[in-house]
This record gives structure tokens, sequence and C-alpha cells, in this order.
């Protein structure tokens, strides 16, 4: 292998130290700068520069450990991050061991789960460490010959002499490279993409193999000698209190060891919410003894906090006027009142639960003052600083193991669970308690993907096009601030292709609480908008691609009035068009009440544009194709765990439409309760998806959530397309004429 | 209660309430941590176990009941044939994104090649219909079981 010239852009000096391992070989400790900085630099905005530290060892024997910083959670980072390191390494990924970082924001920097970030923050850190690494066993090879390191190349853990037909393995010089000063990871070379062997590659998850034997990987699947199981019993309604508790009866249930009435700290969003633990020998004893509670809850803050009260608040907020501006361009008002042609209509959408398969839980021991926690979180750190401000137990007396969790998809930003074990372990000193939820705590206490309600208007012009667009967004939250997972998107397009828009919003407060549910705010926002459109388009005498790609005009990048990235207009193009060309979209099915939908989003920084096929009969949806078109940067870096990732978020999508999903409350109290009334996805509706990715000359970004928005609204368009029928409302229920 | 139940070849003894579930007995008094929970309403398939060779959920199933049918979890179901090619298959196409539900999906999918060894696509459909997987892993489900039963080479659609 040669090297071409450095990959530009990491603009601070970087710190590799190397040492030797015990019991031989080389140990890389990497403090570089993450490469935010200069991503957001390239769209003219400046994040605060981190570092992050990875190891890197190699043994005598040529083994690779490569630590694996962030939680895994099923988006794939435990393998596609390594795989950054061992490519540039440019050892055998057969040679490659990873191991779980405990959390250690000093050792590792940021270590997150959470918004399609990991490989565009990871991707030339990772890289440089790996190549860093390389450099350094060259050098000792170098040295032990006495040639010129630039004489020598590398392959498949091996460092090759072609001069004299000399070659040794990595593990041969390992112990002589850590005596060396490691080179600067900033101007060490970066491989050209023609010369990945690991990148790009299908590589199965490091930990399948364990996964398909049933050996225990998840949080649920701590076992600590003498732990407990516990349960957190917490009140029927969001918001509500504790008053009293009789527990005697729940103290002499079978297996119960200790009943714990809890006061929290008045914070049941961000903190620790008033409940009862019991703490028993076997889980479901103990969550059998919650019978026997009786329990005085104080329910007054959720009075009138019902679905029903929601809706007819929101109706009279958008018949009460436009709400509060949020983006006003030109002057929307007069435009509409003058155009051809006005379209009006009315969208809304349910809170929805995140219901990964794995139920919130949290392993915690507390003895001697410091505590040592298991957990599946998508934010342990934040999980630390949570646990401080609750419970007052500080960051430095706590050790976490990071576990893999059963699913995230945003629950897991929050650390709720973590809190609530760490507080009852607290109360049974030097007791290992493990605190799982059953399915109805997780469906009855989630962080809900909010609903919303949309009142749109548009005009057009005579010739079809879009002259104004206007939208009052009626969300959650406290009149200042929305709530978490409630925010509106002001680059939502049509905004930056039209000189004629308004954005405003009216908000609801609510005591439930709320959050980041897979591509939040997009996973609604496309759903409305992209809909809404197809309803300008129709309207204009045209369709939803191709009044798109009249909107978005020639390739340029539109900034958005916020932090978010910017839109480059020409990639939306090449997916679009893309995928018009994968699905035929102008080929319309022959057979009756069968049809395509299109629908385009930019999101996480990731273009996809979506064309269900669908059919309806009797008003059930048959879902029979869908094509994705996605550009989300140069280089996919596991093709097996990316195909995963977009065929996941359209199954999610599609479930979020069509299986019924949708949480509603009486009063504060959730009237769902497990995957019966809550449904999810199941394999007979599961379509053929099919998938093309568009290589831009950018920088690679994520995969986890900008699959999801537009297969809502392609499936909504497909299903008008077929029988007339326009859905304005999820979840998708259709007249059964 | 006290009851002798055959797990994965094994005989043990076990002294819990006769109507705590199998799953329960599984994972917190034996430490077979394959079996997952759920849902605990039978409606997920996470915690399916063979019993007597059929698919059953474990969460539904109480201890007293179930005397002396012959259990097998996970954990052991890789040593009989069908089980072996199922954990293969499941791996040369990386079927799994979280894994948590993968234990219940191969259980099922053992029992239909068990009673059928060359499945169509609507009888996996209606064999894993109780089996959820929240990640949306079904087209590789579906891939994994056909190339388990020889109907499908691994290169053929890695779906």
């Amino acid at each position: 292998m040669s090297h071409e010239s450095p990959v530009t852009g990491v603009d601070r000096r970087t710190v590799l130290k190397a040492s030797l391992l015990a019991g031989g070989g080389l140990a890389l400790e990497a403090l570089i700068p993450l490469p935010a900085r200069a991503l957001e630099a390239a769209q003219g905005k400046l994040a605060e520069p981190a570092e992050l530290s990875a190891f890197v060892s190699i043994s005598p024997d040529g083994t690779v450990t490569i630590v694996s910083k962030n939680p895994e959670i099923g988006q794939g980072v435990k393998t596609s991050l390594p795989m950054m390191v061992a490519d540039e390494l440019d050892c055998d990924w057969s040679q490659v061991r990873i191991v779980q970082a405990d959390v250690d924001a000093r050792r590792y920097g940021e270590q997150s789960a959470g918004g399609s970030t990991a490989t565009p923050k990871n991707w030339l850190p990772m890289r440089q460490t790996g190549a860093a690494a390389r450099a350094l066993l060259v050098q000792a090879a170098a040295l032990r010959w006495q040639v010129d390191a630039g004489e020598l190349t590398t392959s498949r853990g091996r460092i090759h002499h072609a001069a004299t037909g000399r070659s040794l393995g990595y593990g041969e010089v390992a112990s002589a490279a850590a005596t060396l000063v490691p080179p600067d990871p900033g101007s060490v070379r970066l491989k050209e993409p023609a010369q990945f062997t690991i990148i790009g590659r299908p590589m199965v998850g490091v930990d399948s193999a364990r996964i398909v034997r049933g050996e225990a990987v998840f949080g649920a699947d701590t076992r600590l000698p003498g732990m407990l199981y516990a349960v957190y019993e917490v009140a029927p309604a969001h918001g509500g209190r504790l008053v009293k508790a009789d527990i005697e009866a729940a103290k002499h249930a079978p297996g119960v060891k200790h009943v714990l009435p809890i006061f929290g700290n008045g914070d049941a969003d961000t903190g620790l919410a008033d409940g009862v633990a019991i703490v028993a020998s076997n889980w479901w004893l103990a969550n059998e003894a919650r019978s026997r509670l009786a329990i005085d809850w104080d329910l007054s803050a959720a009075k009138g906090h019902s679905s029903a009260v929601y809706r007819a608040k929101a109706d009279a907020v958008i018949a009460a006027g436009a709400g509060a501006d949020l983006r006003l361009d030109g002057d929307p008002a007069a435009k509409l009142a003058s155009c051809a042609r006005r379209i009006a209509a009315r969208y809304d959408y349910p809170f929805i639960a995140h219901a990964p398969m794995e139920p919130q839980n949290c392993t915690a021991r507390y003895s001697d003052g410091r505590l040592e926690i298991w957990a599946p979180s998508q934010t342990p750190q934040q999980g630390l600083e949570a646990l401080h401000k609750a419970l007052g137990i500080p960051p430095d007396a706590v050790r976490l193991h990071l576990r893999r969790a059963g699913g995230g998809f945003g629950r897991r930003l929050m650390n709720d669970y973590m809190i609530q074990a760490a507080a009852i372990a607290r109360a049974v000193p030097g007791v290992p308690v493990q605190l799982m939820w059953s399915r109805e705590d997780d469906i009855r206490r989630d962080y809900y993907r909010p609903g919303g309600w949309h009142s749109f208007e548009a005009g057009v012009g005579v010739n079809g096009e879009l002259i104004a667009f206007t939208d009052h967004f009626v969300t959650f939250g406290d009149g200042k601030t929305p709530a978490r997972g409630a925010a509106f998107n002001s680059a939502m397009p049509p905004a930056g292709l039209i000189a004629h828009l308004r954005y405003s919003q009216s908000m609801l407060p609510t005591v439930v609480t709320t959050g980041a549910l897979r591509a939040p705010g997009s996973n609604a926002l496309c759903f409305v908008s992209q809909s809404f459109l197809d309803e300008v388009a129709a309207a204009a005498g045209t369709d939803l691609p191709q009044l798109m790609l009249t909107l978005l005009g020639g390739r340029r990048e539109i900034p958005a009035p916020d932090d978010r990235p910017a839109f480059d207009t020409g990639r939306a193009r090449e997916v679009i068009e893309t995928v018009v060309r994968t699905s035929s979209w102008a080929h319309k099915p022959p057979q009756a009440a069968r049809a395509k939908g299109f629908a385009f989003y930019f999101s996480h920084r990731g273009y996809f544009a979506e064309v269900v096929e669908a059919s309806v009969s009797s008003g059930e949806v048959t879902v029979h194709k869908v094509w994705v078109a996605a550009d989300v940067g140069s280089q996919i870096i596991n093709p097996l765990g990316a195909e995963n990732q977009v065929r996941g978020a359209v199954i999610d999508g599609l479930a979020q439409a069509l299986t019924g999903q949708a949480i509603e409350f009486v009063d504060g109290v959730v009237q769902q309760s497990n995957l019966d009334d809550f449904p999810l996805a199941r394999i007979p509706m599961t379509p053929e998806i099919d998938i093309a990715w568009v290589r831009s000359d950018k920088p690679p970004t994520g995969l986890g959530e900008p699959a999801l928005p537009p297969v809502i609204p392609a499936l909504t368009n497909a299903i008008f397309a077929a029988t007339g029928q326009r859905v304005r409302s999820l979840p998708v229920r259709l007249a059964s004429a | 209660m006290s009851y002798q139940l055959k797990i994965n070849g094994t005989s043990h003894e076990l002294d819990v309430p006769a109507d705590m579930p199998l799953l329960w007995v599984l994972r917190d008094e034996l430490g077979l941590i394959g079996t997952k929970y759920g849902c605990g309403k039978g409606i997920c398939g996470a915690c399916t176990v063979h019993v007597n060779g059929t698919a059953q959920r474990s969460c539904q199933l109480r201890v007293g009941s179930i005397g002396q049918a012959k259990i097998q979890t996970i954990e052991h179901v890789g040593r009989t044939a069908i089980g072996a090619r199922l954990q293969q298959a499941w791996l040369k196409i990386d079927v799994m994104q979280c894994g948590y539900c993968q234990a219940g999906q191969i259980m099922s999918a053992c029992a239909l090649l068990g009673q059928t060894a060359q499945p169509s696509d609507d009888q996996i459909n209606s064999a894993m219909a109780g089996n959820i997987c929240r990640c949306g892993c079904y087209n590789r489900i579906r891939s994994a079981i056909r190339i388990a039963a020889g109907l499908e080479e691994e290169t053929d659609r890695v779906a």
C-alpha cells in the first residue's frame, strides 16, 4: 500500500502516547480533536473542539485490540468505528478484537448514541488513530532493518521490504514500537478510498455470534453475585406525586426482600420520579407483589391532560390566528390573497412511544459512598450528570459500564431508569440490584414523540408555480420553549426555495414527558409537509417529484436559519432523480387501487428520496415495494449495517403509519399498555426494499435516522393515488368502502 | 413448590411458586439469560423456547404446567442440525441490528423448519408473525430462514 497526501481539516496538535502493553506489545493512546470543528467550518459555523481518546493495542501475537467507545444500540457503531481504525492500520479484520469502553469522558471524549452523528464525528479521528499506529509500527520495522521507512509497505497486518524480500508481522515489532515517539496524527497520510480493504466491505457485527447463541450481551443480561431484582411503581398519571404508601402486604409477598417508598426530587422529567420500589429474589416475584401495594397518589397536576382536550385546544388555537412567527419571508399573506389558486389543509399526528424490545433497565450497586452501574444508555455521560443532580452522587464516585442496548430509537437518551436504579441500590447498600421495567411501565412512562397539529395554506400561480406557503404549527411547550422533541424546523422545505413563506407556532402546556424519537422533528414534519406538497402538486397539475425538482432549481447550498447543516439542492436533486428512475416512477401499476407515492427529506445530513407502491382493499393497506435513494456521502462504511439501518427505518415508518400506533391520555393516564394496543411492525407487512446509494463527494454521514421520515408521506401519497383518500392524520385509518 | 424441569438435556431442581412463568425460572433462577423478556403477555415472541420441539412463549408457560416436557432454549439449540444451520445463516447475512429479539426469532424459525423443511414465503410469514423485531430486520429474517432451508444462496439477496 502506498499513501497519498493527508486529509486536511484537523487544525490542532494531536497527542499520541505509545506505551508497552503488559506482557509485551504496543498500546497506543490518542488524544485527538474531533472533526466536528472541520465539519462545521465547511458550513460556515464553528463547533466547539473536543478531544477523544481511542486505544489501539497490538499484542506480540499480532492481535489488534480496538476500544469501542460509543454505546451500541443496534446502529452498528461497535463494528463500524473500529473498521475505520483497522483499515488505516492496514491490518486484517480477522486479527481485530473489539472491547467495549466504560464511560470515561477524560479518556474517550464524547460517548453517546444519537442524532446519527457517530460516523461524521469519527470518520477522521478513527482513521487518523489507525494510520498513526501503522506509521509507528513501520518506523519500528525500519529501525530494526536499518532501512528508510519510505521503502516499507504494509498489508494485512504485515510490513514488507520489497528490495530485500523481508517481511514481518505487526506483533513482532509491537514492543519496539512502544518505545518510539508516535507521529502527529494530523499529518499522517490517510488511504485513498480505492485502497480501503475493510471500510466499504460487508462486515458481520462484532457481537452477532454471541447474540445468535444467546450469550449475555444486553443490559438486562447483567448478572452479579447476590443480585436482587427490582420494579418501580410510579403514579398512574404523568405528573403524579406520592402521598403515602401502605407496603405491609407487599413486604410479605413471596420472594420480596425490600419495599421502599421513594420520594423523588420533584422532577420526574430529568430527575427522580416518586415511586415505590419492590426488591425481590426474582423479577417476576417483584412484579407480582405490585398488586399488593396500596398507594395514595396526588394526581391533581394531570387533571385535564387528555388527548381530547389537547385536540379541542389545538382547534381553538388554530381558529384564533396564526401564532408566533418562526420564519417570515416576503409577504405570504398578500401573495396568497392574489394567487390563482389557494389550497388549505390541516394535518395532525399523535404521541407515539419508542418501545425498544429490551425494556428499560439498569443494574446498580452502592457501597461505601461509591456507585457502580451497568446500563444500556444512549447518553451515559449525561446519566452521570443526572445522578449528581438528582441524588447528589458526584460523577467521580460512579463507575459506569456500558451495556449493549436492545434498541434505542431515542428512548435511552433519557436516563430516568438509571437514576431510579441508583436510588434503589443506595437504599440497600452492598447489594447489587437490577431494576427492570415491565413492558407496561415502558409504554406508560416514555418520553413520547409529542403529537402536533399543522394548518397549511399554499398559493399557486396561473402556470402552476408555488408562490406562497404558510404553516401554523400547534405543538407542546411552556409558551416560550417547545417541549423536548416538539420543536419545529424553520428550514423545512419549501423554506428557502420560495420567496413568500411563513412558519408560525403556538404551544399547549403538557405534564406528559416528551422526547426525541428516531429522526426527531423530521419524523412528523416530513409527513405533514410532503403530504401537503403532494396536494399542492396535484392542484398545480404536476406530481411531487417534479414539483420538488422545480422548487430546488439549480445546484446551490442554502444555509439553515439555525445551527443545522446547510442544504445542498444538488444532492437533493440527485436522490430524487435516482428514485424516480429506480422505481420507474412514470410507470403506473396496472392494478386497480394500487399506486406509487413519493416523498423527499433532508435530515441528519442525509438526503433521502423514497417511493412506496401500495394497494388498498376494504380499507386495508398493503405495501408492495419501497424504493430508497440515499446520499450519505462518499463512503458507506459497512454495507451490511448500512442496509439494515435503511430497511429498519423504512419498516419503522411504515409501522408508525399502518399499525395503529397512538398514545392517548385521559387526565394524564396513558390509555395504552403493551404491544397489543401499541402495535409494532410484524414480518407479514414487510415489503421488498430497494436501496440505491448515491455517492456524492462529501464526507460520510450517519444512517440511524434519515431514512425514516420520507417513507410515511410516500406511503400516504400512494394511498391517495390509489384511492383518492387523502391521509391527513396518523395513524392511517381508511374508510373500508 | 418443588419442581424438576428438563431443560437443555439437564434436570434442574427448583423451589418456586407454581404460577411462575418458565421465562423467569430460566432467567432469574437458572441464569439462562438468552431467552428474553419483551412483553410478558405472549405478544412479542422474544421469550420463545421449544417445549417438546414446538415453539412456545415461555412468559405464558407456568412452571406448574410443564411436567416432564423437554425444554430447549437458545443456549442449546445450536446442538441441533437445524438450529446450527439457522445460527450460521443468521451470521452469514448478519440479520440483526440490536439483536435482542433474535433468540426468539431463531427458536421460532427452528420449530418451523422442524415441521416444514422448505417453507414457502407465506409459511415463513405465518410462522414468524408472532415474533416482533422492533429494528425491522424482517427481510433478512426471511432470507436467513430460506438460506438455512437450502432455498436461497446467501449471495442471492442479502436483503
